[in-house]
C-alpha cells in the first residue's frame, strides 16, 4: 500500500463538509457554533477597516487577517450546521443577536487603530492557545480546522505584537492611545477563559478554556510591560456571550452584516 | 516521511493517473505560473463508479482562490469528457509551503516572487538567512509588510536594486 495515499485518504473534508457524510453530534455542533461565531464576528469587525486603515499596508494586513478568520468561521459554521441541516450562510445571516454565541470581546467596536490592536493582541494570543490545544481534539474535523488555523493565527499574534511595541514605545500620543486601547479592551479578556457551556460534556473533544488562562497570563502582561505600557487593572466585563448575552455593539454590527442577505434571500454573486 | 510523496500523492492506476495529469494542468489564479500540482494543492484523485473525485486543499483557510480552482478542475475534466466530477476541499493534513515542487520554486523565482524558505518539515533546519531578491539575487532585503497582495505573500523590498517584490511566505 502506498503510504502517502493512506495519509491523504484519511483526510477530513470540512469546507465542503456539507457534501460529505460527516455530521457533527449535537453538543459538538453547539460548541463549534460558539467558536465559529467568535471568528465570524471578529472577521467582520476587521473588514470594517478596509479602506480606512492608517496606511495601505495595514488595509492589506487587517484585510488578510480578517480573511483568515472568515475561513475559520466558514469551516466551523459549516461543520456545526451539519447537525441541523443548515448552511454556513443560514447560520451567519439568518440568526438574530440572542442566537449568536460569540464572546463579547470580538464584537467591540474598532475604535481608533490602537483600540483595534489591543483587541487583536488579546484575541490572537487566545486563538493561538485555543487552536494549538484543539488540534489535539478527538474530533477529527475540529482537529483539522484547528491544525490549519494555528499556523495562520501565529502571524496574527506577530502583527499585533509589532504594533503594540511600535505604538507603546513610539510618541507620547501613540503611547497614550495604545494604553487607552488596552484599558478599553482588557475587561473583555476575562470572558475568554470562562467555562464554555458545552465543553464540560466534551472531554477530549473541546478545549477547556479555563486552562488557557495560564499561558495567556504568562505571556500578554509581559508583552505589555515590554512595550512600556501598564497592564490594565479594570474589573472584568459581565460576559455571557456564549449564552447569547451581548453588549450593545453586536446588534448594529449584525444589521449591517446581514442586511443584504436578508433583503435578497438566496441571492448569489 | 518523504515530503515529495506526501506533497504529490499521485494515484497508481492508469485511469486515475490520466485524471490526475489533467487536473494538474490547472493553475493558481493568483500565481498563474504555478499549477495546483506544483503547489501541493492537488491532493487526491479517485474514480468511484462513474464519479471522478478530486480533492484539493486550500493554502490558507480563507483563500478565495479555492472556488476558482474548483471550477477550473471541473472545466478541464469536463472538456476531456469527464462529466461527473466532484471536487472536495480537504483540510487535513494542513497545507505547507514545503510541499511546493522544485520546478514550482524555480518558476516562482522567474516570475519575480521569492520562493518560500523551508519550514523544516522535510527534516532540514531553516537557518533564516534572509530572503533573496528574485530580481538581482541580493540577500540584502527588507520586509515591508508581513501581509501582501494575497494571503500567501509578504511584501519585501531589495536594498540593492531598490525593487519591491512579493515573497511567498513560509507556511
Amino acid at each position: 500500500m502506498n503510504h502517502s495515499n493512506h495519509v491523504v485518504s484519511s483526510a477530513i473534508t470540512a469546507e465542503s463538509i456539507a457534501d460529505s457524510s460527516v455530521v457533527a453530534p449535537e453538543t459538538v455542533a453547539q460548541y463549534a457554533l460558539g467558536l465559529g461565531d467568535d471568528a465570524l464576528v471578529l472577521a467582520h469587525r476587521l473588514g470594517e477597516w478596509i479602506a480606512n486603515a492608517p496606511e495601505l499596508e495595514e488595509d492589506v494586513a487587517i484585510g488578510n487577517i480578517g480573511l483568515d478568520l472568515l475561513g475559520h468561521a466558514r469551516s466551523l459554521l459549516t461543520y456545526a450546521g451539519t447537525a441541523w441541516d443548515r448552511s454556513e450562510d443560514d447560520l451567519a445571516y439568518f440568526r438574530d443577536e440572542p442566537e449568536f454565541r460569540s464572546r463579547q470581546l470580538f464584537e467591540q467596536p474598532n475604535g481608533d487603530f490602537a483600540v483595534t490592536i489591543a483587541r487583536q493582541l488579546i484575541a490572537s494570543v487566545y486563538f493561538a492557545e485555543l487552536y494549538r490545544a484543539l488540534a489535539a481534539s478527538d474530533d477529527p474535523t475540529l482537529a483539522a480546522i484547528a491544525a490549519k488555523a494555528v499556523k495562520e493565527v501565529d502571524y496574527h499574534v506577530d502583527h499585533s505584537l509589532q504594533w503594540l511595541r511600535r505604538l507603546g514605545l513610539g510618541t507620547e500620543l501613540s503611547h497614550e492611545r495604545m494604553q487607552r486601547g488596552l484599558d478599553i479592551m482588557w475587561p473583555f479578556a476575562d470572558e475568554l477563559f470562562q467555562p464554555d457551556p458545552f465543553a464540560a460534556e466534551l472531554e477530549g473533544i473541546a478545549v477547556d478554556s479555563t486552562r488557557l488562562r495560564e499561558a495567556f497570563d504568562a505571556l500578554v502582561p509581559r508583552l505589555i510591560v515590554d512595550a512600556g505600557l501598564e497592564v490594565p487593572t479594570g474589573a472584568p466585563a459581565q460576559g455571557g456571550g456564549r449564552l447569547g448575552r451581548h453588549s450593545e455593539a453586536l446588534g448594529p454590527m449584525l444589521a449591517e452584516m446581514q442586511v443584504l442577505a436578508r433583503a435578497h434571500p438566496g441571492a448569489i454573486w | 516521511m518523504n515530503t515529495e510523496l506526501l506533497a504529490r500523492p499521485r494515484p497508481e492506476t492508469p485511469s486515475e493517473l490520466a485524471v490526475w495529469d489533467l487536473a494538474a494542468t490547472v493553475v493558481d489564479p493568483e500565481v498563474p505560473v504555478l499549477t495546483i500540482e506544483d503547489l501541493g494543492v492537488l491532493r487526491r484523485v479517485a474514480i468511484e463508479g462513474s464519479t471522478v473525485v478530486v480533492d484539493i486543499t486550500p493554502t490558507y483557510s480563507g483563500c478565495p482562490a479555492v472556488d476558482a480552482i474548483r471550477d477550473d478542475v471541473v472545466a478541464v475534466l469536463g472538456a476531456a469528457g469527464y462529466g461527473n466530477v466532484v471536487v472536495r476541499t480537504v483540510l487535513a493534513p494542513a497545507w505547507t509551503t514545503d510541499w511546493m515542487s522544485e520546478a514550482g520554486r524555480a518558476k516562482l523565482e522567474d516570475y519575480g516572487i521569492a520562493a518560500p524558505v523551508s519550514r523544516g518539515t522535510g527534516g532540514t533546519v531553516n537557518l533564516g538567512l534572509g530572503i533573496r531578491c528574485p530580481h538581482c539575487g541580493s540577500m540584502h532585503t527588507r520586509e515591508l509588510s508581513r501581509f501582501g497582495s494575497t494571503s500567501c505573500k509578504a511584501l519585501y523590498v531589495c536594498q540593492r536594486c531598490q525593487e519591491p517584490f512579493d515573497y511567498f511566505k513560509e507556511h
